[in-house]
C-alpha cells in the first residue's frame, strides 16, 4: 500500500499569535512550529496502516526550507521518505494543485491530509486534491479502515457521523479520532538518527498562480472585564443573561 | 454577473445556518449590485423553500431527485458547478456546515475559483474581492484578497446572524448531470446529544473541574433546560469521559453560539481559540486565577457542585415566570 501524507508546518497550539508592526505578517519570533495537529493524526494512521498491510509512507510539504525540521520529525516517527515542494503555501487551491501535480505520476493508494491547518483553517485541500485527481475525499474523518481495495471511513456531520465506503485511491482529511491522542508517536533517538539519512527530496513548484493573497491581519478587540457574580447570588447571573446580554 | 447561495437542507427542512447564508448573500448581492440566485440541492417542498423569502431570496433554482436525496460531496459539487457556470456566477456563498465545507473544494476546482473560509463580514471591496476571515483558529483575523475570476465564500457560523428582507421566492426547476462518485453512503449515526453543538444557540461545556463522567448529569440537565448542546474540553475527551465530537477548541470543533457556559474549564489558549467567537461567555470555576475569567463576559468563582445546581434551580424559576 502506497500512502502519501500531506503535512503543513504551523505555530504550536499554545502560541499566542502576534503580528509584525505593519500588520502584514505573523511575527514568528519565539514561535515553535509543529506538524499541523490534524495532519499528525493522519500521519499516525498512515503509519499504522503501513505496519498492518506493508507498503510505504511518503510525507509531502509545500513550503520553504524553514519547514524542514517539521518534515524531519515526520520522518523520525516513521515515514519512509519526504518531498518538499519548494513554494510558499499561499492558499488551498494553489497547494492542492502543487500536490496533485506531484501525486498524479505516483499513483498513491491513499492520500492522508489533515481536515484543515490550524493557521488558515481553510478546510479545502483534501477535497480539492481529490477533485484534481478524479477520486473522492472524506473529511473531516474520524475513523478509517482498509480491506483490500475498499476503504470504510467515518465522516463528521452536523449532529453525528456518516459511514462511507470508497474504492481506492481515496483522499482523507484526518482529525482526532482517526487515531486517538495516546496513539500519537514521540520520536525516539533511533528514529531521529534514521531521519537524518532518509530521503528528503526538494522539487520545484509547477507553474500555477496563487488564488488568494493576505493583505493584513488583526487581533480580536479586547474584551471588557468579566462581571463577577457572587456564588450565593446565582439569580443575578440569570437576570444578567436575560436582561443585559439577552441570550436567554 | 450573479451571486449564488447554496441552500442546504436536513431531511427536507431548512435550518438557521441556511437562512443566515441567505441573509448574508442578499446583503453581498445588494452591495455588489448583482442578482442573487439561491440554489437548492435536495428534496425540499416549495412551502419550505418559500421561507427563504423572509431573508431576501427572490429567485431560486432547485435540483431534486434521487441524486440529491442524500448529500454526496462529488455529486453536489458537480451539479452546483453546472448551475454556477450557466448563470455566470462570480461569487458563491456557502454556509460553513460540515456538508458546505465538504462540497466547496470540488466546486472550486471545477470553477477554478478561490475559496475563502471562515468569513465573518461582507466584502469590504469587490475589485479585487476583499473580505475578513478568522485565522489561526479564532486567535486572529485576516483580510484576504481573491485573485481569481470567481470566488467562493464560506460563512463562519453565527458570524452574520439573520436579517429579514421580505421578498417573494420564484422557484424554478433546474437540471444538472450529477455524474458519478466513488463514495457510497453506508449509514448515519446520530450523536447521543440531542442538539448539535455547531448549530446550538447555547452550549454548556464541562472540564476536568467536574472530576468524573458521572457528574455530567447536571451539565445535561442544565443543557436540557436551556435547549443547549453539551461540549467538553480537550483533557476530558482525551481521558474518555466524553466523546471526541464534544471536544471544542483549537484541535476539536470550533463553536460560536450566542451563549457559552464553561464549567470547571480553566481556559487554556487552545480552548479559548475554539470558543471565543461565542457572543457571550460565562465561566464557572473554583480557581479565581483561571484564565477563562479574562475571556468571559460573566463569571462565578465557586465550586461547580455548589453553583451549577443553584443555577439549574434559578433557570427553572426563570422559565416558570
Amino acid at each position: 500500500m502506497k500512502i502519501l501524507v500531506c503535512i503543513s508546518s504551523v505555530p504550536d497550539t499554545t502560541t499566542k499569535i502576534k503580528f509584525t508592526a505593519d500588520g502584514k505578517s505573523l511575527d514568528s519570533n519565539g514561535v515553535q512550529f509543529v506538524i499541523n495537529p490534524n495532519d499528525e493524526f493522519g500521519l499516525t494512521r498512515a503509519l499504522q496502516l503501513k505496519e498492518a498491510n506493508g507498503g510505504s509512507v511518503t510525507v509531502l510539504n509545500v513550503g520553504g526550507a524553514d519547514t524542514e525540521p517539521v518534515i524531519r520529525k515526520a520522518l523520525a516517527i516513521g515515514a519512509d521518505s519526504a518531498i518538499r515542494i519548494n513554494a510558499s503555501p499561499t492558499d488551498s487551491l494553489f497547494v492542492a494543485k502543487q500536490i496533485s501535480e506531484y501525486a498524479k505520476s505516483e499513483s498513491f493508494d491513499l492520500i492522508l491530509c489533515g481536515k484543515e491547518s490550524i493557521d488558515y483553517n481553510g478546510n479545502q485541500v483534501p477535497g480539492m486534491l481529490a477533485s484534481l485527481l478524479s477520486c473522492s475525499a472524506v473529511s473531516p474523518c474520524t475513523g478509517l479502515t482498509i480491506e483490500g481495495d475498499t476503504a470504510t471511513a467515518e465522516r463528521l456531520i452536523d449532529g453525528g457521523k456518516e459511514i462511507l465506503e470508497s474504492s481506492l485511491p481515496l483522499v482523507v482529511g484526518g482529525q482526532k479520532g482517526i487515531v486517538n491522542e495516546d496513539e500519537l508517536r514521540i520520536p525516539n533517538m533511533r528514529g531521529i538518527m534514521q531521519a537524518r539519512t532518509k530521503p528528503l527530496n526538494v522539487v520545484e513548484p509547477s507553474n500555477n498562480d496563487a488564488s488568494l493573497s493576505d493583505s493584513s491581519y488583526e487581533l480580536p478587540a479586547d474584551k471588557a472585564d468579566c462581571k463577577l457574580v457572587d456564588a450565593d447570588n446565582v439569580a443575578e447571573l440569570v437576570s444578567l443573561l436575560h436582561n443585559e446580554a439577552k441570550v436567554i | 454577473m450573479s451571486v449564488l447561495v447554496y441552500i442546504e437542507n436536513w431531511d427536507g427542512a431548512l435550518k438557521k445556518s441556511t437562512f443566515e447564508a441567505v441573509s448574508y448573500a442578499k446583503e453581498v448581492a445588494n452591495n455588489a449590485g448583482s442578482e442573487l440566485i439561491a440554489v437548492s440541492l435536495g428534496n425540499v417542498s416549495d412551502d419550505e423553500l418559500n421561507k427563504l423569502g423572509t431573508y431576501g431570496a427572490s429567485k431560486l433554482i432547485k435540483l431534486e431527485g434521487d441524486d440529491f436525496a442524500n448529500f454526496n460531496s462529488d455529486k453536489f459539487a458537480n451539479s452546483f458547478a453546472q448551475i454556477a457556470q450557466a448563470n455566470g456566477a462570480k461569487l458563491i456563498i456557502i454556509n460553513g456546515t460540515m456538508n458546505g465545507k465538504s462540497m466547496s473544494p470540488g466546486l472550486a476546482v471545477k470553477l477554478n475559483a478561490s475559496v475563502i473560509s471562515e468569513v465573518v463580514e461582507v466584502p469590504s471591496s469587490f475589485a479585487p474581492l476583499t473580505v475578513k476571515k478568522k485565522a489561526f483558529s479564532g486567535k486572529a483575523f485576516a483580510n484576504i484578497e481573491s485573485k481569481t475570476d470567481a470566488t467562493i465564500l464560506i460563512l463562519s457560523p453565527n458570524a452574520f446572524g439573520l436579517k429579514e428582507n421580505i421578498s417573494t421566492v420564484a422557484i424554478e426547476g433546474g437540471s444538472a448531470d450529477a455524474g458519478s462518485s466513488n463514495l457510497s453512503h453506508v449509514k448515519f449515526e446520530k450523536s447521543s446529544g440531542k442538539i448539535s453543538i455547531t448549530e446550538a444557540e447555547v452550549v454548556i461545556s464541562g472540564g476536568r473541574g467536574l472530576k468524573g463522567p458521572e457528574n455530567w448529569t447536571m451539565v445535561e440537565e442544565l443543557a436540557e433546560l436551556l435547549g443547549a448542546g453539551t461540549a467538553c474540553s480537550k483533557p476530558v475527551s482525551d481521558i474518555g469521559w466524553r466523546p471526541h465530537h464534544e471536544h471544542v477548541g483549537q484541535t476539536g470543533i470550533a463553536v460560536a453560539p450566542n451563549l457559552y457556559i464553561a464549567i470547571g474549564i480553566s481556559g487554556a489558549i487552545q480552548h479559548l481559540a475554539g470558543v471565543n467567537s461565542s457572543k457571550v461567555m460565562v465561566a464557572i470555576n473554583i480557581d479565581p486565577e483561571a484564565p477563562f475569567f479574562k475571556a468571559a463576559d460573566y463569571g462565578i468563582i465557586g465550586d461547580a457542585f455548589d453553583v451549577v445546581p443553584k443555577l439549574i434551580e434559578e433557570i427553572k424559576k426563570f422559565k416558570a415566570n
